[in-house]
This record gives C-alpha cells, structure tokens and sequence, in this order.
C-alpha cells in the first residue's frame, strides 16, 4: 500500500488533517522529542539547545527556551509539568515554565535518557557506559551500575516489566533492574554496534537494528529472533497497535504484522525533503501520528491503524482537566511501586515459588533413555578409513564398543542404585530386642551381625 | 479509498456545563496497565498500612455504676439500649448513642448477678446473690426521652438460694434461672414450673438454644457442662473438663455448636450432639475467660477475660484476630455484641462499660458509594495478598501492654516446657505406653450421659 501523505490528508477530515505538518528550524536542529503518556504534550529538544513544549491537542506552544548548549535527549517526567533534559555535562531538570528545577550532576554527560513512570524513577545511560536510576520523588539514587561494555546511545525501557534495555556498541543488547550490579540478560543481537532498538508494547517483541544493515524481531519469551530484515534505521518505534515505524537517511518506513501473519512487511513509506537527516521517529500515543525529529525541525505525519482508539481516563486522559491531573499525581505517588518490583517475570509476584526437587525417573523413563543411546550410538556413521582399518570385522568390533561406551553410564548408575537400596535395608533391618527398647536407648543396644 | 484515522473532537470527550460530571472511558485492555500485580501488591501493602493507622476501636466509656459491673443484657426490641447490673444491686439500662443511663431499677440488695430480657424486649429478669428474682417492665423507648427515672419491679419472687445467672428463652415464655438448681419459671407464676439438679454443686452459668427452645446448656462449679432438655424429666448430657466454664455462648447461626469460657484460660466450641472431642480450641487469653458472647451473624465472637482484655475470635480460628485493653480498663466481667454485629460492649471491675468497634479500623457514619466501593476493593486486596511476609507481619502485629506481653511470652516459655517434658518423656518410656494427647480432647475428663 503505498499512500502519499497528500492522498491520505485529501481523504480525511479536517481535524486530522491538521495533525499533518512540518516545522522548519534550520539553526538549532537535529530534534529529538518526548511524548507525555497521554500523547497530549510533547517536548522537542534541538540538539543545539533548544527546548519546546507543546500542547498537541490545541496545537499550541506552550514554552520554549534555550539552555544554549548541547542536549541530547529529554523526556517527560510523570506529567508534563516537568521534564528532564540531558544537556552537555549535567541533567537538568526543568519545569513546564522553563525554569531549572534540579541540576542532577551525578549522572555525568547522559546519551539516554528514560522515565519508569509506575516507579518514578529516572534512568540514563552516560558517556562513560554508566547507569543511573535516580528515584525522583526522594531524590535517592537507587542504582549506580557500570556496563563494562562501551558507550551506548540506545536505551529503551520494556513496557511489559519495565526492564531498561540497553543497546552496545558490540551488537549487544544487556538488560537491567535497578537492584542488581550484573544485567539481568545479556544477548548478543548484531554483527555490528547497535544503532536503535524498541519494545512492542505488549512486552513480548523487541526490534532492534544494527549498522550491518539488519532490523531484527526478537520474541522475549524464548530470546529468539523470529525476524530479520534487511534494511538500515537510525531509529526505531513501536506503536500501541504494533505498527514499526523505522528511519533512517530522509526515510521513514512503517512495518506491521499485516493480514493476520505474525511477520513484519511494508506498511507504508514516507520521504521527508532530501537532505534531512532523521534523528528520531516517535508515535504519538492515542492518535494515528508519527512525530519524525529531523536536522530541519519535526514534521508529523498520518499512519491510519498505528494508535490505541480507545483511552482509559484511569491509565491516560488526553482530556485530563487540572482537577484530574493533580488527583493523578496524589493516587500514582500512593501507588508507586519500589524498585524491586522490576524483574523479567513481574506475575511471578504472589505466586508460590516451584518445587526444587528433582523428580526420579521412573524405571520406564530409564530403560528408554538407554535406549536412545544405544540407538544413537549404532546409527552414528562410520569413517572410511584405508590400509584395511575398514575391514568388516573391524567396523563390526569398533560398533561394539561404541555401544558398550553409551551403556556404560546407565549400567553404573544401575549397580549404583542396587547398592544403595541394599545398605537401606540393612540399615532398618533392627533385631528383635531392639524393637523392645526405648527410642532413647536403641543407639545402646548391640547390632546384629548380618 | 477510504481512509479511517483516530480523530477525537473535544466535545465528545469533555463535559458539556461545569455542573455535569466528568466523562469517564475505560479500556481494559492489560498491555495499558503493564506490572498490574505489583500494583495491587503495593496497595495491598498500603491498605494494611492504612488499616493500622485508623486502628481506634475504642468509641467511649459509660461511667455511672459505683461498683464493678458484673452482667449485661442486650435488648432484643431495641438496638441501642443495653442493661448492666453491678456488685451492688444497681441496674441501669443505657442508651449506647449517648452513652448515657436512660433509667434504673432499683430494688436488688446484693449483687446483680443475672440479667436478660424477653424476646418481645418488654420484660426485664434480674437475679442476684439477695436470692430473688425480679421482673421489670422495660420502659417504652418514647418515654426514654424524659429524664432519667426509676422503675418499680413488676414482681418479685424470693427463693432460699443465691441465683448466679438467668437466660431468657428465645421464643417462648420461660425463663431459667442457675444457683443451686437449675430452675425453670414462667413470667406468669410465682414458684418454678420445673427444677433440674444434676450433682451437689451450684450452677453458674445458663443459655437457652437459639434454634430449639427447649434446650438449655449451663456450666456449674464441679467443673461440668451439662445440656438440659425442658420435655424431658432428667437432664440429657454432661460433661467434666478440668477446669471450671465461666460461661456459655450459643451460635446463633448453626445452633448446635456451642463455645465455652473456660478458667484455663481457653475457649472450647463444642458440637452439642457430639460432646466427646471440641471442634476448636480458641487460645490466647492469659487468664480466665470471664464472658463470651456470639455476633449476631455467627462468624465470631467476643470474650472478656481476667487478664484485662478483651479479645475477637473467628468462630473456627485458634488464635483470636483482635485484643482490645486501655489502660484504665480492670478485670472483665461480661461482654456483649451489639445486635447489628457492628459494636462491642464490655463492663469491666472498674465499674465502666466500654463500647468499642467491632472492626478496629471500620469508618464509622454515612459512607459515600465511592468511598464504600474503594474500601471494598482494598479488603478484596488485601485477603488477595495476605499470605505474602510484609502484608502478614503488618496484619498480624498488635502493640500489647507491658504486663500482657510479657505474661505471653512467660505463657509461651511454660508451654514449650510442657510439650518438651511430655516428648523426652515420652522417649524415655515402652513405645506406646504415654499416648500424643490432643488438646482438643485432652481437657475433657469425663462424658456422662
């Protein structure tokens, strides 16, 4: 399917035709920008330093500033009265007024940033291969953790578990909690270094895209790769509904699941004005948009199918009044969860631990299991081999052996076992006298001579 | 080509006027609440938290008698007036919303000991150690409004001996009396239709059967428990424990189970058709359990002990799931649930009744549908979590005076002791010959029938 943007905007009506536009800033550029959850707000940070925020819904510029030097990456923190900024050698924190709030020195020069919003807890990922998690509310710093693997410019937080994943410059993707040293999950994932990576929102997929030109869709369930792609992108997302919105050079392409296949194909293409670098790609949640950050300002543009129709005023209200925001913050602060709530298997809580203790096989189980080795052992091909060293007799011989070497550990642990069930029985064999003694006094009395 | 993209007009979504209400949508959709086990883990957490903070179970003291309050009746017609007598032959019948004394029947010379009232809530029985009995006719709660004024008995019967107790029959005219014998009397006549004695010693305490109104159990000094059936001549069964019942309750919702206030410090639910072994033994107490009354809804009750508190049992739990104490609060004597299972009466030796919460952190007054909603979700909640460590150690902890935690813990000592004695013993004897007792059949001495 491939629509123009002009065709689409022709087709739709006029209130989603205004959600189609460009901005041009050529002096402060290449953009990158934050959605807040409800996909109402969005900031947008030039890396030259320029910081705006937007109101979507009124399509209004709410404030714009300049911390006249670097930043290279923000996000929004609970709501969009603040927001942190990643500038040259600290973190800032800034208010939607544009007033420094906090300035965050022990993050050091940040590359990534990200929120957990359930947690409220800030993570970055710093030039030197460091992870912070900073808890906002007390100010703590929870987690302090070297990488050991490089400076690494993606980070992504899973939206299942809340994991922070980060991409290496090795190919490899480590996961983390707060509470450990050591990643939870290290996958090596790329040839190359890894330039972007994303979670579907249902937790289970992960894509990620390195320099040797491959997009791959892993399923985090079997940390296994059900796709690979060819193709290059600088950045990644996923949208709610699941749509893959990948960019690169002045190229956007949006990949789905189309037509009931669980594979990823073309779904739509979108070329922003030669020249143009993309930065940054991100759904606007809620709505049918992508916001593309580009070295030219942003543009944003219609993919009809990529947003959650239906929004839960108790999870994330587009139409949230002030009254219903300041509630908001009361409730999720008394429902802020502690770091250690962050693991690969968040169900696991509540539930009862399995047993760890190893089942015996039964009799059946073992006489197959020698079976197959015995099997496996008579139908491994033979070397052919010169100087008469294949001779019948010989490879017959060499068969032989084979297979008494596969019995050989079942027939051991066989005697094993017999001789263990025979010092058991030796040992409850008690004389006559002695079953007449008190439990006290049975260690007294003399065993009998077997 | 049609094309359908998500376009959202602000009047939809937003109210009309700034009276309505807000609009709310909902998607229940679980990839929008990501860790939602976490969540209601940490709420769970928090409710438990909450619960402890509102702990104030202690509503207000009714101070009035000069002497220590020794039995209390509910009215069975009128949900907030409770009777109590005390050591001195005082009765009053309180009016437990303004925790003030309506009126009071004067007339005993000793100690009130015996109090009920009939079903119909019109008549009043007293009985104490000056050996009457005394009928009141109870006044009609829109003369209570007047001031406080003084009832005439409507008759008054003397007997040779002291009375300990009386218990009104649930549905029916009768009433008995426990002291020397178990006596049966009828409001309309002035000897006891019917005498009952089993042994030489002085029965102390008797309750009708909520379910069959011929059947009474009382307890008596010999240590005994004994079930009396009115149409037959004898009494029908009886048993011996080894220590003294202070007092019996009734289940009023399974009506064949009773549960007995023993000296030992326990209480025993018996099946009243089953009498050899206690369905359950509710420990805890630390000195003997005085009083024990049912709610009203059979899923509990409370007892009142010499050891100053007072403590709420599940009917089926061992251990009890609350203690009330204050500091001002003597040895108890009786206790009573309120008739809408939602309240606690307690009169104590320091001549007070205490009202208390039946739920220590319930909120009282009008609750607001939301308000209701969100304590329900989080009760839900927290029995959803309640086997976790931090929920359970939270739940279960009770701040216990000085002298109550440090007798449990000495109680605590002396059992571990027993029961180590009793193995080492055990060990050191013929295989068989020291059988494992049973608590629950252990204090049972004797079944006679």
């Amino acid at each position: 399917m491939e629509d123009k943007q002009e065709a689409i905007a022709a087709e739709v009506d006029i209130l989603s035709s205004r959600k189609q536009f460009d901005i041009v800033l050529p002096d402060l550029g290449p953009y990158t920008m934050d959605f807040s959850l409800s996909g109402r707000y969005m900031v947008a940070a030039g890396r030259k330093g320029h910081l705006a925020l937007l109101d979507m819904k009124n399509m209004d510029l709410i404030k714009e500033f300049q911390v006249r030097e670097t930043v290279r990456d923000v996000v929004f923190l609970h709501n969009q009265k603040l927001l942190a900024a990643a500038q040259k050698k600290y973190v800032y924190m800034y208010n939607e007024k544009g007033t420094e709030m906090h300035c965050l020195k022990e993050h050091g020069a940040v590359t990534k940033l990200q929120f957990l919003n359930k947690h409220f807890l800030l993570t970055s990922m710093n030039k030197l291969g460091q992870l912070h998690f900073q808890d906002i509310t007390t100010g703590i710093m929870i987690g302090n953790y070297r990488t050991g693997l490089g400076r690494s410019d993606t980070m992504r937080v899973n939206p299942f578990n809340n994991v922070v994943a980060v991409g290496h410059s090795g190919g490899t993707v480590s996961m983390w909690k707060p509470t450990s040293a050591a990643p939870l999950v290290k996958m090596l994932c790329h040839q190359g270094p890894l330039t972007a990576m994303a979670f579907h929102p249902n937790g289970h997929l992960m894509a990620t895209a390195g320099m040797e030109r491959k997009i791959k869709i892993w399923d985090l369930r079997k940390y296994e790769v059900v796709q690979t792609l060819s193709g290059h992108a600088k950045t990644l997302d996923f949208s709610h509904k699941g749509l893959l919105a990948t960019g690169t050079g002045s190229f956007v392409q949006i990949l789905g699941a189309l037509n009931g296949s669980s594979d990823y194909s073309r779904y739509m293409g979108h070329s922003i004005v030669k020249g143009y670098q993309i930065r940054n790609v991100s759904f606007r949640p809620y709505e049918d948009v992508l916001a593309i950050g580009h070295s030219m300002g942003w543009s944003s543009i219609l993919i009809p199918g990529s947003g959650e129709a239906n929004f839960d005023t108790w999870v994330a209200n587009p139409f949230e009044t002030r009254k219903q925001r300041n509630e908001k913050e009361v409730r999720s602060l008394l429902d802020k969860l502690p770091p250690e709530t962050i693991m690969l298997d968040p169900t696991k809580i509540g539930s009862v631990r399995p047993n760890r203790k190893k089942v015996k096989p039964t009799k059946q189980e073992k006489d197959a299991e020698l079976e197959s080795a015995v099997e496996g052992a008579k139908s491994r091909p033979m070397k052919k081999k010169t100087k008469g060293r294949s001779k019948p007799s010989k490879v017959a011989r060499k068969k032989q052996e084979i297979v008494a070497m596969a019995k050989k550990p079942f027939l051991d642990e066989q005697s094993r076992d017999i001789e263990m069930s025979k010092k058991k029985r030796k040992r409850n064999e008690v004389g006559e006298d002695q079953l007449l003694l008190q439990k006290s006094l049975q260690r007294f009395s003399k065993k009998v001579p077997s | 080509m049609k094309v359908k993209v998500i376009s959202r007009s602000t009047d939809e979504f937003t109210r009309e006027r700034s009276q309505d209400l807000q609009r709310v949508f909902r998607n229940f959709d679980p990839n929008l609440r990501s860790q939602e086990k976490s969540v209601e883990y940490v709420r769970a957490l928090n409710a438990a938290k909450l619960d402890k903070i509102f702990a104030r179970p202690f509503v207000g003291a009714m101070d009035g008698h000069i002497d220590a309050v020794s039995c209390m009746a509910k009215n069975p017609n009128h949900l907030k007036g409770i009777f109590s007598g005390s050591m001195d032959g005082d009765i009053r019948l309180w009016d437990l919303a303004t925790r003030r004394t309506v009126c009071q029947f004067p007339g005993h010379q000793g100690a009130v000991r015996g109090l009920t009232a009939s079903t119909d809530g019109r008549v009043l029985v007293s009985c104490g150690t000056d050996s009457t009995v005394r009928l009141w006719n109870v006044p009609i709660p829109s003369l209570m409004e007047s001031d406080d004024n003084e009832v005439k008995p409507l008759a008054v019967y003397v007997c040779k001996n002291a009375f300990r107790a009386v218990d009104h029959q649930w549905d029916g005219d009768l009433f008995a009396t426990a002291g020397a014998q178990v006596d049966i009397w009828n409001h309309n006549r002035s000897q006891p239709v019917n005498s009952f004695a089993w042994g030489n010693d002085t029965s102390i305490s008797v309750r009708f059967n909520p379910g069959e109104p011929n059947i009474l159990a009382t307890s008596s000094s010999d240590r005994s428990i004994t079930i009396y059936d009115l149409r037959l001549s004898s009494p029908a069964r009886k048993i011996i424990m080894s220590n003294k019942t202070n007092s019996i309750a009734w289940n009023p919702m399974e009506p064949m189970n009773f549960t007995a206030a023993n000296e030992d410090s326990n209480c025993y639910s018996y099946d009243a058709r089953k009498l050899d072994e206690a369905k359950c033994v509710h420990k805890d107490h630390l000195s003997a359990v005085m009083d024990i009354d049912y709610s009203p809804t059979g899923r509990e009750f409370v007892t009142g002990s010499y050891d100053r508190t007072v403590r709420i049992y599940q009917y089926n739990a061992g251990h009890s799931r609350e203690i009330y104490h204050t500091k001002r609060m003597q040895r108890v004597f009786c206790v009573k649930f309120s008739s809408d299972a939602s309240y606690v009466v307690s009169g104590s030796d320091d001549t007070n009744l205490r009202l208390w919460k039946a739920k220590a952190s319930e909120q009282l007054g009008v609750l607001l549908p939301r308000e209701r909603k969100n304590h329900e979700y989080l009760e839900a909640v927290k029995n959803r979590y309640k086997h976790l460590p931090e929920v359970k150690r939270i739940v279960r902890h009770r701040h216990l005076p000085k002298p109550i935690y440090k007798a449990a813990s000495l109680k605590r000592i002396q059992n571990d002791a027993i029961r180590k004695k009793d193995e080492r013993r055990r060990a050191h004897s013929t295989p068989g010959s020291i059988p494992k007792k049973q608590l629950r059949k252990d204090r049972i001495l004797k079944e006679v029938e």
